[in-house]
């Protein structure tokens, strides 16, 4: 009989060799006349284990990682093509894993189990009784069952998905778009890159059901050009979609029409906010635009538009077949659904953690990121990218939600959770957001084109020890002029990380008593 | 490895054609452009201005307001290092180090004999797998001192 083995295809692994691992197992497995079809899927998000080989057997599939080329002679010795559990890289069973067991996972429920340009896998599994629900349900009933989910942008602004759509339904016009915000640029991010690779056609088939509810008969993936797996697995998963008549006129037997593209951005952060994106995607410079109006009334091309985060859209599917009662059943609060978390930076278990809104930032740190990889005490989180706030230890209890996270001066943002240890010196980082925020800022409100460079030089005073305390006020006049006079969140938000990180650790910044080095 | 084709207007025409009808079709075009050419050559502007109907100094602003168009031809290998807060939480600031030293440039810059281009990028998307590190078409994760090392000698070999 075949022996079924999954090497992941996601980029985290095969920038840790996972392409010569499957070489190796090939070449390995024909040198031993073992009949092996080896199957790339996407990644499980057990990001430190990658790459993560899993063995298909009758009690389920038994993983082994991280796996190096040098170690597959020794694997095949061990008898890890039968599951066996020799090796010192063996796991044991993927689902039984805790990382993966103490997940709730709906918008990650596929990835990572099939491989990405399988339809029929996708099928299987689930895939596309969402749009056949709302096919039945027509477009009003539609719009509603996602409201009904309290599904929120995931995106960082958290607006309700249910009334954007609702406003888009309403507009009156010859053509409507669907646009993705696919522009992840956050610093300890990648569940957008990972579902992309992992399970594209979940993104696809969320598209075609939010075309049918708000009338929009095409589509756009506006994604970074950082990403170029997930351009490939995006264009090859909608080429398969077309063919199978899931995409284009008349999608899966019904009467609507729905198609769409993957557009490549150029490295400019900004374009990750919306109205910036829009001008990008028209081939223009990405200057935010001033809202009112509202890109649900004249977004992409002039024409009312969608545009949601690749998570909450993703997050459609499951919401149609499963209803939007069930989806708003995990959560607290106003926070619905589940987070897909992305635990990054100086973790010892770092990877893709999707979860009920309502645990703490502390369990996530902790119970799934396992503390620092270096081993030296925890120091600080930023969660939310580089406009995401620094938050010590002791604020670790937040739940993580989006009014919890509000109440304490932070944001969740698109989820990425990134870890420091004690080495981290906060008036650098500080430093660091104004200077990304020089390098990104779009150049249309001057409190983010010009603070952010004269933030840098305050910063530099301070470092140098110049009238500290004058400065630290300066900074903090900036930071207000920043956070009131910028028209998008890159200018208004940087003030987050950069005021959290001086009350929070004023030693770093020449107040307060210095941290004793450790004897 | 980059293998570039030498400027031609006809081929570049040819480029701008395919893209004839579509929506928004600036942003295809240059990365199309850049593809084949490895820039976007000043010649390049006026001819998609006119295509576009478009003015130049439309067209040069969208060129000139992305990080990711280049003006000139880079180094026959590009490597491009994560300067982002979860790589910087691993170590990325000492790797940036070794590589300016190694290389006798800073961020942004190209050697003398035009081997290797480095410059900073900010997160390729592997923050678990941190540093990480794109060198040409590869990406790169884990980065260590060694594995940097490797990839400067593979750029300057």
């Amino acid at each position: 009989m075949t022996i079924k083995i999954y090497v992941p295809i996601d980029v985290a692994a095969l920038a840790c060799g996972a392409d010569e691992v499957a070489l190796a197992i090939q070449t390995e497995a024909l040198k031993r006349g073992l009949p092996v079809e080896i199957v790339r899927n996407g990644s499980r998000g057990m990001l430190w284990l990658e790459p993560m080989v899993e063995v298909e057997t009758a009690g389920g599939r038994v993983a082994y990682g991280p796996v190096e080329p040098k170690d597959v002679a020794a694997l095949f010795d061990d008898g890890f093509h039968e599951g066996k559990g020799k090796h010192s890289l063996h796991i044991g069973l993927t689902e039984e894993h805790p990382y993966l067991k103490k997940q709730q996972r709906l918008t990650f429920a596929r990835c990572g189990i099939t491989d990405p340009r399988s339809l029929e896998a996708y099928k299987l599994l689930g895939g596309y009784k969402g749009l056949e629900k709302a096919i039945s349900l027509g477009p009003k009933d539609t719009v509603e069952e996602v409201f009904t989910s309290g599904l929120r942008g995931r995106g960082g602004a958290g607006f309700p998905t249910g009334i954007k759509w609702r406003t888009v339904a309403a507009a009156q016009a010859d053509r409507k778009y669907i646009v993705i915000n696919a522009d992840e640029g956050d610093s300890g991010t990648f569940s957008d890159r990972m579902i992309m690779e992992g399970d594209p056609f979940v993104l696809i088939e969320g598209m075609t059901i939010a075309g049918l509810a708000v009338g929009a008969t095409y589509g756009y993936v506006y994604t970074r050009s950082e990403y170029p797996h997930a351009i490939k697995a995006m264009n090859d998963a909608i080429a398969i979609a077309r063919k199978a008549g899931l995409l284009g006129k008349g999608v899966a037997g019904s009467k609507y029409d729905f198609d769409m593209e993957v557009r490549m951005g150029a490295g400019a952060y900004v374009c990750g906010e919306e109205t910036s994106l829009l001008e990008s995607l028209e081939g223009k410079r990405g200057l935010v635009r001033a809202k009112p109006p509202l890109p649900a009334l004249v977004g992409a091309f002039g024409k009312p538009t969608v545009i949601n985060n690749v998570m909450s859209m993703a997050s459609v599917p499951i919401i149609l077949s499963e209803g939007g009662k069930y989806y708003a059943d995990f959560g607290m609060g106003r926070s619905r659904g589940t987070m897909p978390v992305q635990l990054a930076g100086n973790l010892k278990y770092g990877g893709l953690v999707e979860i009920a809104f309502g645990c703490t930032l502390g369990s996530l740190v902790y119970d799934f990121g396992g503390g620092t990889a270096s081993g030296r005490p925890e120091r600080a989180v930023q969660v939310g990218g580089p406009l995401g706030a620094y938050l010590p230890t002791h604020l670790w209890e937040t739940l993580f939600d989006y009014e919890a996270f509000a109440a304490i001066g932070a944001g969740v943002g698109h989820g990425g959770i990134v870890l420091f240890d004690d080495t981290v010196d906060m008036l650098k980082m500080a430093r660091f957001a104004m200077h990304f925020c020089a390098v990104e800022s779009c150049g249309k409100c001057t409190p983010c084109r010009i603070g952010s460079t004269r933030g840098g030089e305050t910063f530099d005073k301070i470092a140098a020890g110049v009238e500290v305390e004058k400065n630290l006020a300066l900074i903090e006049e900036l930071c207000e002029t920043m956070r009131l006079g910028s028209l998008c969140a890159l200018g208004g938000m940087t003030p987050f990380p950069v005021e959290s990180a001086i009350q929070h650790f004023p030693e770093d910044f020449g107040r307060g008593p210095k941290l004793q080095a450790a004897e | 490895m980059s293998h570039f084709e030498p400027w031609s207007a006809e081929r570049a025409a040819a480029i701008i054609a395919e893209f004839n009808g579509v929506d928004g079709a600036t942003m295809p075009i240059l990365h199309e452009i850049q593809h084949v050419f490895g820039y976007v050559p000043e010649a390049v502007i006026p001819m998609i201005a006119k295509a576009l109907n478009q003015s130049r100094a439309e067209v040069y602003g969208t060129v000139t307001f992305y990080h990711e168009f280049r003006r000139e031809l880079p180094g026959r290998h590009v490597l491009k290092l994560c300067q982002a807060e979860a790589c910087q939480s691993n170590g990325s600031d000492h790797l940036r180090d070794c590589a300016e030293k190694r290389l006798g440039v800073k961020l942004g810059e190209t050697t003398a004999d035009r081997r290797v281009t480095i410059e900073p990028i900010y997160c390729l998307g592997l923050c678990a797998n941190g540093p990480a590190a794109q060198f040409d078409d590869r990406m790169v994760g884990r980065l260590t001192e060694e594995k940097l090392e490797a990839l400067m000698a593979e750029a300057q070999s």
